[in-house]
């Protein structure tokens, strides 16, 4: 299973087993010691640790999807963005895509970089109620690779939970990679203790990407993690000249709307194909303020005020500790 | 998407044996998706699994006599990606095609790939501009949804050959959906020519080596 580490000896039964440090197979293993005492099947100490960090954190959601390219960190974006909006509320965007870092350019944000602290690493802040924090913002250049393996991946999640001085917020908004890998199954164990609200799945209209989207609710399932809805991005493009609509990527097993029927979630809605949206992440630029009366920045109005409603609704474990 | 669906692999004596997408055996086929019981049946694995079924998938599949593998792979620079290229390497990779859409986000990743071939020492045959532009079929009216021009740009930017541009188009993404063969369906589109032409440059700098 996934707790036997890579260079462990052969037939070594895992470190949070009950023969880990017992077998035949853990005689000269330079760790038999640690697992025979047991301290490697204790939970992580950083999950209390975070737990105690992000006591103040009032709302966590993960943002999460199959497929790669269906829209997570723009959504991701937009979704803190208005959030923001309200004044009164602090807000901050966590980006745990490792190898992909695109929150810092949809921000408006490259080249910036993290300070350092009494208080621990400080997140880069777009506006006085909106904090970012990125891998991207470590890297010296945009060509820069991240070219690592799970556990380093692992160690750098808990480094933005625990060491990232967040303070007192009322959205904890993640980001994450398509898939459902080390990044997802990290941020879901050291997140545990503090409670995450629920997670938003994106998604576009094709049966191609909601069979990934099925395997995403699956893993959510597995973990344990409520599903506060599916948008349904890229749905359909209204050309600019004629009005007619093309369904450019095709709902041909009907789409999100039925996958919601059939496996009884809420869909939040669907948000349109529209370049402008593109053009504003590509310019670090909110698209819900360039262009507020589209219609795609009316269905993301109302996305965003069906996820407050749900948190609203939902109080977390980090809440009721209070 | 090449339609087939819920195959079953089966084994033979030197390994496991692929699926195949026709009749003529001439296209091959590998996916844990094949080895997953349910369809909607998530594969919940950290680095160390997946790099270990890659490798079986390497060794342990008799793919017989080929003359191209083609290996699809995950976004990002990590568990996957090095696991392939360990693999591989003793097999010799010609190299890897990189794939990008036009708008700056998805260019400043593919900036990160290039970075990752350079450092581990893999050669770069070209890059792909896809979902560039899509034509309106009730106006003919072109809309960059995603920006145009930034694969073609990048490859400059880095001195990679730029191998073509492919337009987002409906009639695509429905056959990809209902597994038919695009470049059979439709041989007038300009997606088809666009394809085409990418897979011909593609083959003759591989017959080149």
């Amino acid at each position: 299973m996934a707790d036997i580490p890579v260079d462990a000896p052969q037939h070594c039964p895992g470190t949070t087993s009950d023969q880990a440090g017992k077998t035949s197979a853990c005689q000269g293993c330079p760790n038999q010691n640690i697992c025979s005492s047991g301290a490697a099947k204790a939970p992580d100490p950083a999950i209390d640790e975070i737990k105690v960090k992000l006591a103040t954190v009032k709302h966590k959601i993960l943002v999460l999807s199959g497929k790669g390219g269906v829209g997570k960190s723009t959504f991701s974006a937009h979704l803190a963005h208005a959030l923001a909006r309200d004044e009164t509320k602090e807000v901050a965007l966590l980006d745990v895509d490792i190898c992909g870092p695109s929150i810092p350019k949809i921000m408006g944000l490259e080249g910036e970089q993290v300070h350092q602290s009494g208080s621990g690493w400080s997140p880069v802040y777009v506006e006085d109620n909106l904090a970012v924090m990125s891998i991207g913002f470590l890297l010296s250049s945009p060509d820069d690779a991240v070219i690592w393996r799970g556990p380093k991946k692992n160690g750098m999640i808990k480094q933005f939970l625990r060491d990232v001085d967040w303070s007192e917020l009322d959205f904890l908004i993640v980001d994450t990679p398509p898939g459902t890998s080390d990044e997802h199954l990290s941020i879901v164990q050291y997140l545990g203790g503090a409670g995450i609200d629920g997670a938003v799945i994106i998604t576009t209209p094709q049966e191609v990407s909601l069979q990934d989207v099925r395997k995403e609710i699956g893993f959510c399932q597995k973990v344990k993690l409520p599903i506060i809805g599916v948008v349904e991005n890229m749905s359909g493009f209204v050309c600019p000249r004629c009005k007619n609509t093309s369904q450019i990527f095709p709902p041909t097993t009907g789409g999100a709307e039925r996958m919601c029927e059939e496996l009884n979630l809420p869909l939040l809605g669907k948000v349109p194909l529209d370049p402008r949206i593109g053009r504003s992440c590509d310019e670090g630029k909110s698209f819900l303020s360039e262009v507020p009366d589209s219609s795609a920045a009316v269905a993301y109005g109302s996305i965003v005020q069906k996820i407050k409603d749900y948190c609203t609704s939902h109080t977390t474990s980090g809440e009721k500790s209070e | 998407m090449l339609r087939v669906c819920r195959p079953e692999v089966h084994q033979c004596e030197t390994g496991w044996v692929p699926v195949y997408a026709d009749a003529q055996q001439t296209l091959a086929l590998m996916s844990i998706g094949f080895l997953l019981e349910h369809p909607d049946e998530a594969v919940v694995w950290r680095g160390p699994k997946k790099t270990a079924l890659i490798g079986q998938f390497v060794s342990d599949v008799a793919w017989g006599e080929l003359d191209v593998l083609l290996v699809d792979t995950p976004p990002g620079t990590s568990d996957e990606h090095l696991a392939v290229l360990e693999n591989l390497r003793k097999h010799r990779v010609d190299g890897a095609v990189l794939v990008t859409t036009p708008q700056a986000v998805s260019t400043g990743d593919v900036r990160r790939e290039i970075t990752f071939c350079k450092k581990t020492g893999v050669r770069i045959l070209g890059l792909v501009e896809n979902m560039s532009g899509f034509v309106c079929p009730h106006c003919s009216e072109c809309s960059n949804i995603f920006s145009k021009g930034g694969g073609e740009e990048l490859a400059k930017l880095t001195e990679s050959e730029f191998l073509g541009s492919v337009p987002l188009d409906p009639l695509l993404t429905r056959s990809l959906e209902e597994g038919t063969d695009f470049l059979q369906a439709f041989p007038e589109s300009a997606t088809f020519s666009a394809i085409n032409a990418i897979a011909t440059t593609l083959l003759s700098r591989l017959q080149d080596d």
